[in-house]
């Protein structure tokens, strides 16, 4: 494993910029820090080659699309072996109302986050493509009610 | 309401957020100018909110995320909003989510390492309020994670 990059308060403070708002020009980016846009645009560079910065994530209303439900799935694999994660991921992966796949590591083996229309229609992709995934034990359905991303240890 | 423009658009944005105008446009099948447009409308009826940084915070040093399912204390009326407060306050928590089901909120919540981790749990999870039963789920991998949806 290579040495984790080392931000300053600078990259920091540009980490926390961008986090908000992706489309900051460098210029921008380095008035609000106090440097030149040159000098700015080599530290978000770097922030992106040092994978701090992964990419972006654009966000939407996703009620105001039509996608009023979200929810969480706990799910415990009836079969354990490799082939079984194999198969059971490609599938849930595959499936386009999915936006998330975890493994994890306690009372189940994957989280799932799925996007629906309403509860029918949850209702129906769960009975669908979640139960029909290879592999599928026992499954928890928690809806999702509010949600917040925060700016994390930031500095 | 949106039009099929608009919904080719969006759906190749968030299949795909780093594409460039240019691209994007073409992949909509719209002009660049219209893509302009199309966007500022987007923006101005608040369905596209924005474009984030993705923070990855293992190349920062954090290696360990945890997936917390609390579930509170309902006989008590200002739980939730207590709860989420304090949360709040501990500056390695990066989600926060409350549910209709079996738990009633999710944390997740972030590590340097076990001994980190161990700390964190200690010193600002198990003081946080309201709580009768915390479960963690350790992320061992993230196999999708996209903001795609079947429009």
């Amino acid at each position: 494993m290579t040495d984790p990059f080392a931000p300053d308060a600078t990259d920091i403070a540009i980490l926390k910029l961008l986090a908000r708002n992706a489309e900051l020009s460098a210029a921008e980016v380095g008035r609000a820090v106090g440097l030149t846009q040159p000098a700015a645009w080599r530290r978000i560079r770097r922030l992106k080659e040092s994978g701090a910065i992964a990419g972006r994530r654009v966000v939407v209303d996703r009620a105001a699309l039509g996608f009023g439900v979200t929810v969480f799935l706990g799910i415990r694999l009836a079969a354990r072996g490799r082939p079984a994660l194999e198969d059971f991921e490609r599938a849930a992966a595959a499936v386009p109302e999915v936006q998330t796949v975890q493994h994890v590591l306690g009372r189940f083996d994957y989280r799932l986050r799925i996007v629906a229309r309403d509860i029918p229609d949850f209702e129906r992709i769960l009975r669908r493509r979640i139960m029909t995934l290879p592999g599928v034990g026992q499954v928890e359905a928690n809806v999702v009610l509010s949600e917040e991303r925060r700016p994390g240890p930031l500095g | 309401m949106l039009d099929d423009a608009d919904r080719r658009i969006l759906r190749q944005m968030l299949a795909d957020p780093e594409l460039d105008p240019t691209t994007l446009a073409s992949r909509a099948g719209v002009t660049p100018a219209t893509l302009w447009r199309r966007l500022d409308r987007l923006r101005q009826r608040g369905i596209l909110q924005g474009i984030e940084a993705r923070v990855n915070w293992r190349a920062l040093g954090y290696e360990v995320e945890v997936s917390l399912r609390f579930t509170l204390d309902k006989t008590e009326p200002r739980a939730f909003d207590a709860f989420t407060a304090a949360a709040r306050e501990v500056p390695e928590v990066t989600e926060i989510q409350t549910f209709l089901g079996s738990v009633d909120i999710r944390l997740s919540v972030i590590a340097r390492d076990m001994a980190h981790w161990q700390q964190i749990y200690r010193d600002r999870i198990l003081p946080l309020p309201h709580v009768t039963d915390i479960e963690p789920l350790m992320l061992v991998a993230t196999l999708k994670d996209s903001a795609e949806l079947p429009l």
